[in-house]
């Protein structure tokens, strides 16, 4: 029934047709409902059932454990504040209604953009914007205001990926470049210690709070003060703690990573790798100590466990376009992230967090790494030709 | 002297024991040593062991059973210049004319050396063309007696490299040899550094080589004789041929190869033995040809019959049989396809590199079996994306055939079931690959135009077939094999 409307409706989308300024949106709706039944012109006749609908639709699902606990830990963050005590529901709820209209202006901007791009250069619509699109939100503080959000989107959506030629030939991963931009542009926005705990109520649910009340530090932020920061290990694990909306629960994550790493969609090399090396320039810096140095003296394994450090290692560092494309290159790859992050964590006071920074420098030089590894490829085959000839 | 009785007994004792075993070594022995000498051949074979570990292989349904029945002789047969790639043809006889089989119909423009011969005896019916005058196919008319042109006598041994390759260009053999760079017609005046044969094809549904040379092992060995006059030949076996008759091969280096397919592709086989360099070129030519050579040198005439598989899931009792290269579909397929109201796609070779055509079309010249699998394109799932899709295969772990366990098997129809996309997911070619090329790279630099990395990346190694696998799994649906091909095309014209 279903098909025999959008075959009705499917001429007025065609050239020359009443709707045809919406035939990327048409088409997008069309192969979302129904798999395209278009068979192979050329080549193999038979092809794998897997597209790349499908391993966004995966990412996503692995993307929602640590959405979902966001979404109760802004509830908890809130109520926590004022004091008041709250069932599950109420803060998973006050969750919701917060963090609803982040992702929609995210995937309302953000996709807004890609149907005119698909329109424009009469493409199909990637579906790389569905990971993006809900990374975003995720990765922001919850008090960052939604006029913001929209801005880093637009911004990330055309510079980090459209101008490149969309999903698959960016450089640099969207997502990143989103909360980079609002990093830079907006850092009162960003950081410090106002913008952690969600500050309004709505529709009766949650609690105004002032601004003394509001104010609370991660414990990254903490340590960077040369506080040393009272949150146990077991804190940073479960994620009741301020933070970006989606990164602070490890538990949550590790579900994510673990859907991840079983489709195989994420690399293990660069997630083990990323891991690898945080936890040894974490221990190198235990080791030494460094004077005055709260962040320095955080426990490795505290290091690994705070920030976005896990939400960056599983999510951001494994994204297979922008990340090492050879296998060898990923180990190089994840590792210097790892040991990167926590090396810009000790010793830049002004970046409390340095994943971020971390993953979009290896970005740029992933294709290096990647260019060692196939130069000694192609020398192989110029030597193979000398000696024979 | 009671020490002495005892220690004499002691002694009987021992021989006692060890007797038995002595007469039952005895008894083994002969045939041990044989099974020894035996054992110390594939031993010998098993240096050139090549365990090929990237790949995949596809259990799709209706293989082909070994039983072989023959089709009816044919009115019409075809040659269709499009099966031998690289080469234009050029006519050399007229529609009316008379030919054997045998008889050249065309050659190619260059060199007018290589000639494309009649498979039957009769009259050219006609010239089909395209567009821009372009040879679709020469069609013949057959007079049902199969004459024959009688090349050389029976059982001739050729001397020289000149004489085999004469005999191999008169009879229009030469026409299925390929060459590394650019897999296309192989140029009679090169002279290739070595001739690959691979006696498997690891594809799904593929006809099965050691089924198909049972009864001709003598001709396929007096074949890769022939081939010997030509360069140094290497053949390539799977771990099943070990202990076959179509071993030894006295003057061929034969080489094993284990594992997924694409194990059995030659090209494979030519990077781990002895991998292309820019300049050198070698020569591949198939089993079965190989097999027809040597029925040329017995008979002293050539005899274009094949055996092939004809399988897919929308075959009833897929099976082989006997016929003539150029026999037209539908006699082939006559009574074989499945009643079915979707619509059947008919592939001229395996699901994998085999190309589409339809019951309107001939069997051509290069390949060794005919596939039918649903067409697919009326079916509509609905958010297939998001379904569990038992029923359907993936290498994609987001899919559940990878605890469905292998031994299940599928009926894939078609479909693209993806829209195409940049190249997104890293790693995916690498993993079915199985050369010492970064596919992916390689991909990109022909996309790109690139044509000095495509070189450095080892163009001049790879043919459309290898990227197969790979094209079948890529997420992002790239036409992977056009592009290599259109790629080797650009770069053989700039070269040229």
């Amino acid at each position: 029934m279903l098909r025999n409307f959008l075959n009705k409706v499917k001429p007025h989308f065609e050239e020359g047709g009443k709707l045809h300024a919406f035939q990327s949106v048409f088409d997008g709706m069309e192969t979302f409902l129904f798999v395209p039944n278009t068979t192979a012109r050329t080549g193999v006749s038979i092809h794998d059932s897997i597209d790349s609908k499908r391993i966004m639709s995966v990412v996503v699902l692995a993307l929602l454990p640590a959405l979902f606990f966001g979404m109760y830990n802004i509830g908890y963050q809130n109520y926590q504040a004022a004091g008041v005590d709250a069932s599950f529901f109420e803060m998973f709820g006050y969750g919701l209604l917060v963090m609803l209209p982040k992702i929609i202006v995210s995937y309302g901007v953000g996709l807004g953009i890609e149907f005119i791009v698909a329109q424009w250069k009469k493409e199909e619509i990637q579906e790389g914007y569905l990971v993006t699109g809900l990374l975003i939100p995720m990765i922001v503080p919850v008090g960052c205001p939604l006029w913001m959000l929209a801005l880093a989107v637009a911004f990330s959506v055309i510079f980090a990926k459209e101008i490149y030629g969309g999903t698959g030939m960016n450089i640099f991963n969207p997502a990143l470049i989103a909360r980079a931009f609002l990093f830079f542009a907006y850092p009162t926005s960003m950081s410090g210690d106002k913008v952690w705990v969600a500050s309004e109520s709505f529709f009766g649910l949650g609690n105004n709070l002032t601004v003394d009340a509001m104010t609370k530090a991660t414990p990254l932020g903490e340590a960077a003060a040369g506080i040393a920061s009272k949150t146990e290990f077991t804190d940073l694990v479960v994620g009741l703690i301020p933070g970006s909306i989606g990164e602070t629960s490890v538990i949550a994550i590790a579900i994510g990573a673990a859907i991840l790493l079983l489709t195989r969609i994420a690399s293990w090399k660069t997630m083990s790798m990323v891991f690898l090396g945080g936890a040894l320039a974490g221990f190198l810096f235990n080791v030494i100590g460094l004077e005055n140095n709260a962040v320095a003296e955080m426990p490795w394994w505290n290091h690994l466990a705070a920030g976005g450090f896990c939400f960056g290692a599983v999510f951001m560092a494994t994204d297979p376009v922008t990340s090492c494309r050879t296998e060898q290159g990923k180990y190089i790859y994840g590792f210097i992230i790892g040991a990167l992050a926590i090396t810009i964590r000790v010793l830049n006071p002004g970046y409390p967090e340095g994943m971020m920074l971390a993953i979009l420098f290896m970005n740029m030089f992933a294709p290096a790494i990647d260019y060692c590894f196939v130069q000694s490829n192609i020398n192989k085959r110029l030597r193979r030709m000398k000696t024979n000839a | 002297m009671y020490f002495c009785k005892e220690f004499y007994e002691f002694g009987n004792g021992i021989f006692n024991l060890v007797e038995p075993l002595f007469l039952v070594s005895t008894a083994i022995l002969p045939p041990l040593s044989w099974c020894c000498q035996k054992k110390i051949y594939i031993i010998s074979l098993m240096d050139n062991l090549y365990k090929i570990k990237k790949g995949l292989d596809l259990n799709l349904q209706g293989v082909a059973a070994q039983e072989v029945s023959v089709v009816a002789p044919s009115n019409v047969y075809a040659l269709m210049p499009a099966d031998f790639h690289g080469i234009t043809p050029k006519m050399v006889v007229k529609e009316g004319e008379e030919v054997q089989v045998g008889s050249a119909l065309f050659v190619d423009k260059a060199t007018e050396q290589i000639k494309f011969c009649s498979p039957i005896s009769g009259k050219v019916k006609a010239v089909v063309r395209g567009e821009r005058r372009r040879i679709l196919r020469v069609e013949v008319e057959s007079d049902g007696k199969m004459q024959r042109v009688q090349l050389v006598k029976a059982g001739f041994q050729p001397a020289t490299r000149e004489e085999a390759l004469q005999l191999l260009l008169n009879s229009g053999l030469f026409a299925f040899f390929r060459q590394r760079p650019y897999d296309v017609v192989a140029c009679p005046t090169d002279l290739p550094k070595a001739v690959f044969v691979s006696t498997f094809s690891k594809m799904p549904l593929a006809a099965d080589f050691s089924f198909i040379v049972k009864g001709q092992e003598a001709d396929f060995k007096s074949g890769i004789a022939l081939l010997e006059k030509l360069a140094k030949v290497y053949v390539g076996i799977s771990p099943e041929q070990i202990n076959t008759p179509i071993l030894p091969l006295d003057s061929a280096q034969v080489s094993v190869f284990s594992g997924p397919n694409p194990a059995g592709n030659v090209g494979v086989h030519i990077n781990r033995v002895s991998p292309v360099n820019k300049g050198e070129i070698v020569w591949t030519v198939g089993p079965e040809v190989v097999v027809m050579m040597g029925r040329l040198l017995r008979q002293g005439m050539v005899d274009f019959t094949r055996r092939i598989a004809v399988a897919g899931s929308e075959v009833e009792n897929p099976a082989y049989l006997d016929t003539v290269i150029g026999a037209p579909l539908k006699d082939v397929l006559a009574g074989k396809l499945k009643k079915s109201t979707s619509n059947q796609r008919i592939i001229n070779g395996n699901p994998l590199v085999g190309e589409k055509t339809d019951l309107e079309g001939y069997l051509s010249a290069m390949v060794t079996e005919v596939c039918v699998l649903p067409e697919g394109d009326d079916v509509n799932e609905l958010f297939g994306w998001a379904m569990p899709r038992l029923d359907q295969f993936s290498t994609n772990r987001s899919y559940f055939s990878w605890l469905l366990g292998s031994k299940k098997s599928y009926a894939p129809d078609c479909r693209i079931k993806g829209g195409e996309r940049h190249m997104i997911m890293s790693g995916e070619y690498d993993r079915v690959f199985p050369m010492d090329i970064y596919a992916g790279y390689l991909v990109k630099a022909i996309i790109t135009g690139d044509i000095d990395r495509q070189e450095q990346l080892g163009i001049y190694e790879v043919a459309p077939e290898d990227f197969a696998v790979a094209e079948f799994v890529d997420s992002s649906k790239l036409e992977l094999q056009r592009i290599v091909r259109e790629g080797l095309d650009i770069l053989r014209k700039e070269n040229a």
